[in-house]
């Protein structure tokens, strides 16, 4: 087979007021520390990137977020993806210029699908990112009518009846070089990725998927990258110091994965 | 390099929609001074270099051009005056690129960058292994190293040390020789790895200039 380069593993900071918090189904935010020093340790870690979620609502709380992704950038040398509120060029322009290296777009893509033709021509398709939160329909697809994944917009408050594989495809085709796949089914349960909704959309996309929601365990992580993610995304398991990245990486290289050791 | 207790001080070359905060950020954990060249006579008389990885081969090139710093680019890489490219500013150190037909790059070193190969996931986005030359003055080490590039040399003339990395055949992932630094990678997002050249490059280089 041919070298496609090593799986990354990707510490996810939700950042609300200048403070790392997680919750369960994006519901119940806890405080799990300061974004600088968890940057710090997720790299020496052997983190592959930091991925950056502003979860903030304010108009002041986004002006924290952006004054704490400076002060992440000066701390640390691996990739920073950020995301959160990104609606227009100039929003994804800010982040960048704060120190993001790639961005993520999550409603307003939904909204306004054209805004990724806009940032892949104006950034490079390898700068921007599409997030996309999917979640189970009651609805049965053998019934046709109903997708078996809906896009879920607004932090999981408002569902769209998008379809959440025909979307990721389309944003693959739009512009985005990556597709960052939550499913809010798994977020914060421990039961790891939902790896059917990972493998339908790694099979429709034609750009890397990174698996996102309901990792707790090292066999979690080598499922998601059997199940096609190049990058495997997790939270919870690392703030609270029930999983390092170390151990992860090593479980996969066992599993014989490419990993940065 | 400088006074004692002076801290180096790194030129940016500004090429077009520029994310600099990275590598700006890299040159400080380092102990060096970035800043943005005001022109090309800022940059000429800079004690380090940096053409950073910034826009299309033909947009980047144009911008360098219309600022003039391309000769002292030029002029600075002839001299072995300390000169580092990264990414795509690494690439307009060649003298093409398929992704802008037409476009002259400042043919510093010989060489035309290709696309890689449509069987391949394009861009190559993210860690691959760098292994580096026999020449045990190089600055590039074995390692990991992050890449985000759709173009890339296969092949590099006499004179110039390579390292290399796989990505569906062997592409050329450093090209350098005294003074001259040129990184298809990222070096400021390559974790310690990446910060370790910068500190070399800084230091070596900086003692030969």
């Amino acid at each position: 087979m041919k070298s496609v380069g090593a799986l990354r593993i990707i510490p996810c900071l939700d950042v609300d007021g200048g403070r790392v918090v997680k919750g369960v189904k994006f519901q119940n935010l806890a405080d799990a520390g300061d974004p600088v020093e968890l940057s710090v340790r997720y790299e020496n870690e052997g983190a592959d990137e930091i991925a950056f979620l502003d979860i903030s609502a304010t108009i002041e709380g986004r002006k924290t977020a952006l004054e704490s992704i400076r002060r992440v950038r000066e701390a640390i040398g691996i990739p920073l993806l950020v995301g959160g509120g990104v609606r227009t060029l100039e929003d994804a322009a800010r982040l960048l210029e704060a120190g993001a290296d790639r961005v993520a777009v999550n409603s307003a893509g939904v909204r306004t699908p054209e805004l990724l033709d806009e940032l892949a021509s104006r950034f490079g398709v390898q700068c921007v990112v599409l997030a996309v939160d999917a979640r189970r329909t009651s609805g049965s697809s053998a019934i046709g009518a109903a997708p078996a994944w809906e896009v879920v917009v607004e932090a999981g408050r408002k569902a769209t009846g998008l379809d959440a594989v025909r979307w990721a495809r389309e944003g693959a085709r739009r512009g985005a070089g990556e597709i960052l796949l939550t499913s809010i089914d798994r977020d914060g349960t421990g039961s790891g990725y939902d790896l059917e909704l990972l493998r339908a959309v790694t099979a429709a996309s034609p750009v890397p998927v990174v698996a996102s929601g309901g990792a707790a365990n090292p066999s979690h992580f080598v499922d998601g990258a059997r199940s096609g993610a190049r990058a495997l995304l997790a939270a919870g398991v690392f703030h609270r110091g029930e999983l390092s990245i170390k151990s992860v990486k090593e479980s996969l290289a066992a599993a014989g994965m490419e990993v940065r050791l | 390099m400088g006074e004692i207790g002076t801290k180096p001080r790194a030129a940016f070359a500004a090429t077009g929609v520029a994310n600099l905060a990275s590598i700006m950020a890299a040159f400080r954990r380092a102990g060096a001074e970035p800043y943005l060249a005001k022109d090309a006579e800022d940059l000429a008389a800079a004690a380090f270099a940096v053409v950073p990885g910034v826009g299309s081969f033909g947009s980047a090139m144009a911008a360098l051009r219309a600022s003039g710093m391309d000769e002292a680019v030029v002029d600075r890489a002839s001299r072995g005056t300390p000169t580092m490219g990264v990414c795509a500013g690494m690439q307009l150190f060649f003298e093409a690129s398929e992704e802008s037909p037409g476009a002259r790059g400042m043919g510093i070193v010989k060489g035309e960058l290709r696309r890689f190969p449509s069987s391949l996931p394009v861009p190559q986005l993210g860690w691959n292994r760098v292994r580096r030359p026999g020449d045990a003055m190089s600055l590039v080490r074995d390692g990991w190293a992050y890449f985000a590039n759709s173009y890339r040399l296969t092949s590099l003339p006499d004179g110039i040390a390579g390292s290399w990395a796989e990505y569906g055949e062997s592409f050329v992932a450093a090209a350098e020789r005294p003074g001259l630094l040129l990184c298809q990678f990222h070096p400021e997002l390559s974790g310690p790895w990446g910060q370790g050249l910068i500190e070399r490059w800084l230091q070596q280089a900086g003692g030969q200039a």
